[in-house]
């Protein structure tokens, strides 16, 4: 039995057949194991350990490195407020203390309801919407206390489902069609690119008056 | 924006910015979309870089490497690769999160200029992570590329395929850096190479000779290719030609991404012109600002009319990097400002070099201290003596220590900050406290 549902598994697919390396998909599989789950399961770092052809502990070590990947359960909904330089310059530290405050735990933490992670992030790259917050990776704008509480509003409320998905659903746009050229084609349209520069290299060389034949 | 609109300055890469639907192919085409790719198709290849080097175009990434050069400089294989870097995480650098979201079909079309100049196997475009709206974007653009008939087998008919994948990143600011993020698209955790050997024209992605270049340097190469590199040329100055995004924030009225010429802008220019930053606060003066990322040393109101140039930057001790002026106006504690961005640099540090994994953490741990009024003085000579091991004497460019230039880039904004505020570090030993809590703190 597949971990992926029968359409995520044929995605997989189509992820491995992007690289010319397998194991360049492990980051994609990772985030489309999230999407299933919201988290990295165990028995889905296996699966894409044996996709890509490397161990289960290889998999884990390597998402483990990155920040997006959770190899543990996190809330429904991921709030992530920047304090870096630009933010911290707008309030930022405040903001995330009146966040902590309003979901009951620390930066880090998950609610019981297992609903919110709450999280300290460094910069967002939305340094002009300062103090920048994202919710599952998408911004949202919630600049000052009055509009984080709407937002924790909506979020409980579902009124921004169409715009936030749960935790884990990062890209909702998928890939048509795969890879579009074979590598042979593309290796003997090279190889005669290469083959014409050449000679054109060469038909340059004649062209130009003989200096002595120093070149 | 529009000042640059007034003068004649060309929009180059933010055409269109003003449009809400500006990221469909539809507005794409109509902008004139593509036709700098048919262009170049019926050019020699040799000939398309030869255009670009005219430009003298400069990687918008960061370390302002002609990307000509760089073409130029790729070890000759048969299969060859190509990595465009939209990994943005620079703290206070967003402009290429603003171009991937409102442009993205400028950043496909100069991938494939680029990959046919250094007639590249394949083209990777590597998103960040955190970007869930930009992959959304990009993906879409790629796929109404495609369906065009721009990518994939025998474009526009030309006999030229290539196929470009978007990547997504997974949260990690050390895979911006080229290298590291090589090790990323290879599944691997995100850990630099060292150079020499590893740089990635010689041995790159896979093993394979790889050029990586920034989003906004790709998104240049249709108008260059369209106008030809003279006219992009007479744009700037020196080596500093075109146009460059720079990403404003912190205390001032209107921050956001304005696109201005080189070198004929000023950092007074961009943060006071009424079109463009519209200055600070009632009252406020510049206490500070971070003039190119916060790797960069600061500058102070002194330096205001420096313009917005490389070498000029370059030449006064900081650098214009990854584009992004941080404004700190009066109201800034500057211990607090460099407490801030030595923590991030300890938070993302890779762990792999000595000084940088280390030294991050002290030094975090000391302005830490001081900020919370339990500093004493002998902690300023402390932290230069730290910094003056990551960096030995705390030059500009630094000396390196390590594999990246991530650890070495520690020591800018707290040399900054004792150099041009050590009275307030003492003030803040003597006081116990911080001086400019209570207010508003920034
Ligand atoms: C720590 C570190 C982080 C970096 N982050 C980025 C980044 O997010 N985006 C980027 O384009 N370049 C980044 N760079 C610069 C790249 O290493 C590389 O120089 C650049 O992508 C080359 O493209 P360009 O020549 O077009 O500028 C970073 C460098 C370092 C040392
Ligand atoms: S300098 Fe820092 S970030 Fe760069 S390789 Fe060394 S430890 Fe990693
Ligand atoms: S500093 Fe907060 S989003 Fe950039």
């Amino acid at each position: 039995m597949s971990y992926f549902t029968p359409d995520r598994r044929a995605q997989a697919e189509e992820l491995l057949s992007l690289y010319p390396k397998a194991r360049s998909a492990l980051v994609p599989l990772c985030h489309l194991a999230q999407e299933q789950d919201g988290w990295l399961r165990p028995e889905a770092m296996e699966e894409i350990a044996g996709l890509v052809g490397v161990t289960p502990a290889e998999v884990r070590g390597t998402a483990t490195f990155y920040d997006m990947l959770h190899t543990e359960p996190v809330g429904t909904y991921l709030i992530a407020i920047c304090t870096n330089i630009a933010c911290l310059l707008d309030g930022a530290q405040e903001l995330l203390e009146h966040a902590e405050e309003l979901l009951g735990v620390r930066a880090g933490g998950t609610t019981e309801d297992g609903r919110f992670s709450l999280e300290e992030a460094e910069c967002l790259a939305d340094c002009d919407h300062a103090p920048c917050v994202q919710v599952n990776h998408r911004f949202v704008r919630a600049q000052t206390p009055e509009a984080f509480d709407q937002l924790v509003d909506d979020l409980v409320a579902g009124r921004v489902q169409e715009t936030i998905p749960p935790h884990g659903t990062l890209c909702r746009v998928r890939r048509d069609g795969g890879l579009r050229v074979d590598r042979q084609q593309i290796a003997a349209e090279r190889a005669a690119a290469r083959a014409a520069k050449a000679s054109r290299a060469a038909a340059a060389d004649e062209a130009k008056p003989s200096s002595g034949g120093s070149s | 924006m529009d000042a640059s609109e007034a003068s004649g300055v060309p929009r180059i890469v933010t055409a269109g910015f003003d449009d809400p639907e500006s990221y469909t192919i539809e507005r794409y085409l109509a902008r004139g979309g593509y036709q700098g790719l048919r262009k170049a198709l019926g050019m020699d290849p040799e000939a398309v870089v030869a255009e670009v080097d005219r430009a003298s175009l400069l990687g918008r990434g960061g370390a302002g490497f002609p990307a000509g050069r760089k073409w130029s400089m790729l070890r000759p294989d048969p299969v060859t690769y190509l990595v465009v870097n939209g990994d943005e995480s620079e703290p206070a650098t967003f402009k290429d999160h603003a171009l991937i979201e409102r442009n993205p079909h400028q950043i496909i079309e100069g991938t494939l200029i680029a990959s046919y100049a250094v007639q590249a196997s394949q083209a990777f475009i590597y998103v960040r992570g955190e970007f869930a709206l930009g992959l959304e974007r990009m993906q879409t653009a790629l796929n109404e590329a495609y369906a065009y008939g721009a990518v994939g087998r025998d474009i526009f008919g030309s006999g030229f395929s290539i196929d470009i994948v978007v990547h997504p990143g997974a949260g990690a600011y050390i895979c911006g850096e080229e290298t590291a993020l090589l090790e990323s698209l290879e599944g691997k955790r995100g850990f630099p190479r060292i150079k020499p050997p590893y740089f990635p024209a010689a041995i790159g992605l896979y093993g394979q000779p790889t050029v990586v270049n920034n989003v906004e340097t790709m998104a240049n190469l249709p108008w260059i290719v369209l106008h030809g590199g003279a006219a992009f040329a007479s744009l700037g100055a020196g080596r500093s030609t075109g146009t460059r995004m720079f990403a404003l924030s912190g205390h001032v009225r209107r921050p956001g991404v304005y696109e201005v010429e080189m070198v004929k802008t000023t950092f007074r220019d961009l943060i006071f012109s009424e079109q463009l930053g519209q200055g600070l606060r009632e009252g406020r003066t510049v206490k500070a600002f971070v003039p190119g990322g916060v790797s960069a040393p600061w500058f102070g109101p002194e330096q205001l009319d420096l313009p917005l140039g490389q070498d000029e930057v370059g030449a006064a001790g900081s650098m214009l990097g990854s584009g992004s002026v941080v404004v700190m106006d009066s109201s800034t504690c500057a211990v607090r400002a460099a407490w801030r961005i030595t923590k991030f640099f300890f938070r993302e540090s890779c762990g792999q070099c000595t000084p940088c994994r280390e030294g991050s953490g002290w030094l975090e741990r000391i302005l830490y201290r001081i900020e919370h009024g339990r500093g004493r003085e002998e902690d300023l000579e402390q932290l230069l003596d730290i910094c003056d091991n990551i960096a030995p004497g705390l030059t500009w460019p630094p000396q390196m220590t390590t594999i990246c230039v991530l650890g070495p880039s520690i020591p800018s904004s707290i040399h900054s900050a004792i150099s041009m505020f050590r009275d307030e570090f003492l003030l803040h030993v003597k006081e116990g406290a911080c001086p400019m809590s209570g207010g508003s703190h920034g």
